[in-house]
């Protein structure tokens, strides 16, 4: 004979192993029976972890008045030209050099995300330069395109003359 | 390396062995990693991203001990091979819709691969079949040490790995395990877990990653942390639940034998009947039957099918696969009737191999 369900006598479709409990426990439920069952915890339960969109419309509606979010947004990063806005916007960063140019801004969301501030995994064996003497690198490559586009050909060479230089020290080093 | 030497094959991810392989599939870890001196991959204009590729691609071809790898220029890909090796794991959807110059380096046995221009630079991904995440970490970890000694990673000193998305900033590392959890949909016990584990901050995600369906009965588990622990805290976390997730699947499966064996029967053999016998059929409800097929095989209430040839059509059964095989293009009512086909004949060839043998 087929079971019963557990609440009402109507035939129960739902057979659910509870194994959250120190051991598993059998519950036999009709469909209407089980649906109550199983959504009953659903409000109790935390929200799901933060998402990125979320934990920065967060951050910015705490303790920021109109004013200061519209210079926090057209601030731009001096390397890459990627503004904080441009990032809230799409959700990735311009360049490394942005990890440094907004770090007053960044830090409460990576905190937000990941609970930590601090790296304590892998590191780089090969010794390398600061990140800024890097990023140096992106920046001249920008002002050189720029010098091209705006047909300023003999910045643009000596900008090259830089890049060739910096990437020959850095190789050497 | 030819895309169609590849579809015949299974790949790694689905090769059905190594430990607790009736329940975990594969494992997979994966390291983001960017250039210091360029923008990210979404600031880059097509010059920048043809110097990182190149910057890249010279690095993988120095790396003495990467020889076994062919470099496949995503860009000038075909649609359907895009999407081919996106069904095989090698690529993300991300870089097969992606514009602009960005490949894919993969390992011949398809261990491992190296997608450059997707969401960073470099992104490596090691899988392994069935539950084995240290030799995946043993084997990225050289993967990453060759590269890294011949380009310069962006790196900060309290922040590690610099990474477009703040939420990858840190290690860059995903760890992934992919499980395979039928009767933890049937007892419905499966959105529980999954909010238990979302309290460790461990993310669940379906069959092809973020965002993606849980098709099959199919999904990861990962860590959603990347900053702040260690590559081997991260692999911990995430090993630590896996025998837990076994126990409790193993558990479904008894109590749905003991306590209801017929329709467990039932829907296995349904299932199995109608893989043998449907004339047209959608790549989802192909991926649920087989889903019910392969835990009836694990269980023993289908004797005749091998694991491997279950696992095998999972994947030559989706859309790219299967045009592969056919060597030809179809639209999706083709496709459903070239799936029916190919299905009625793997399935029936084996059940009569059987036969022969007895």
């Amino acid at each position: 004979m087929a079971l019963r369900c557990q609440q009402c006598e109507k035939p129960a479709t739902f057979h659910i192993t509870e194994l959250t409990g120190d051991k598993p426990q059998e519950l036999h439920l009709c469909e209407d029976c089980a649906k109550i069952y199983l959504t009953k915890d659903d409000e109790s339960m935390d929200p799901s972890p933060p998402t990125l969109a979320g934990v920065l419309a967060q951050q910015l509606k705490i303790g920021q008045t109109a004013k200061d979010l519209q210079r926090l947004d057209q601030q731009a990063c001096p390397v890459c030209g990627i503004t904080f806005y441009e990032f809230r916007q799409q959700g990735r960063l311009g360049c490394p050099h942005d990890y440094i140019c907004f770090a007053n801004e960044l830090e409460p969301l990576i905190v937000n995300i990941h609970g930590e501030r601090k790296h304590v995994g892998k590191r780089p064996k090969r010794v390398h330069d600061s990140t800024d003497e890097r990023t140096e690198l992106i920046r001249l490559r920008r002002d050189m395109q720029e010098a091209v586009e705006e047909e300023d050909y003999e910045r643009a060479s000596e900008l090259r003359d830089k890049i060739q230089k910096f990437e020959q020290q850095q190789s050497d080093s | 390396m030819k895309l169609e030497d590849l579809a015949g094959r299974c790949g790694e991810w689905l090769r059905g062995s190594g430990p607790e392989s009736d329940i975990v599939i594969s494992s997979r870890i994966r390291l983001a990693r960017n250039l210091a001196d360029f923008p990210f991959v979404r600031q880059c204009d097509d010059k920048d991203r043809t110097a990182i590729q190149q910057a890249l691609c010279d690095a993988v071809e120095d790396g003495k001990e990467l020889t076994d790898v062919s470099y496949i220029d995503v860009d000038g890909l075909p649609i359907v091979d895009r999407q081919f090796l996106v069904e095989r794991q090698l690529i993300s959807r991300e870089l097969a819709d992606a514009d602009g110059p960005r490949g894919v380096a993969i390992n011949d046995g398809e261990k491992f691969s190296l997608m450059i221009n997707e969401e960073d630079h470099l992104r490596i991904q090691v899988m392994n079949s069935g539950l084995d995440l240290d030799s995946a970490w043993e084997q990225i970890n050289r993967i990453d040490d060759l590269i890294e000694a011949r380009v310069t990673y962006a790196f900060h000193d309290s922040l590690g790995y610099l990474t477009a998305c703040p939420t990858n900033v840190g290690t860059g590392m995903r760890v992934s395990v992919m499980l395979h959890l039928p009767a933890l949909v049937i007892t419905r016990q499966i959105e529980k877990v999954f909010r238990s584990l979302q309290k460790i901050s461990l993310a669940v995600r379906g069959l092809y990653g973020e965002g993606s369906q849980a098709m099959g009965d199919f999904y990861q588990i990962s860590n959603q942390i990347t900053l702040g622990r260690s590559e081997d805290e991260l692999i911990g976390q995430v090993a630590e639940v896996v025998p837990a997730m076994i126990d409790y699947e193993r558990k479904a499966r008894e109590f749905l034998v003991k306590e209801s064996q017929k329709d467990l029967h039932d829907r296995v053999s349904r299932a199995y009947g109608t893989l043998c016998s449907a004339q047209t059929i959608s790549s989802e409800e192909t991926m649920m039957l087989l889903s019910s097929v392969r835990m009836g095989v694990n269980l023993g209430l289908i004797k005749d099918i091998e694991i491997p040839t279950i696992n095998q059509l999972f994947i030559h059964t989706q859309p790219a696969h299967l045009q592969k095989l056919r060597g030809s293009e179809l639209d999706t009512a083709d496709r459903n009737i070239e799936r029916a086909l190919y299905l009625q004949q793997h399935l029936r060839r084996e059940t009569d191999g059987e036969a022969e043998k007895n």
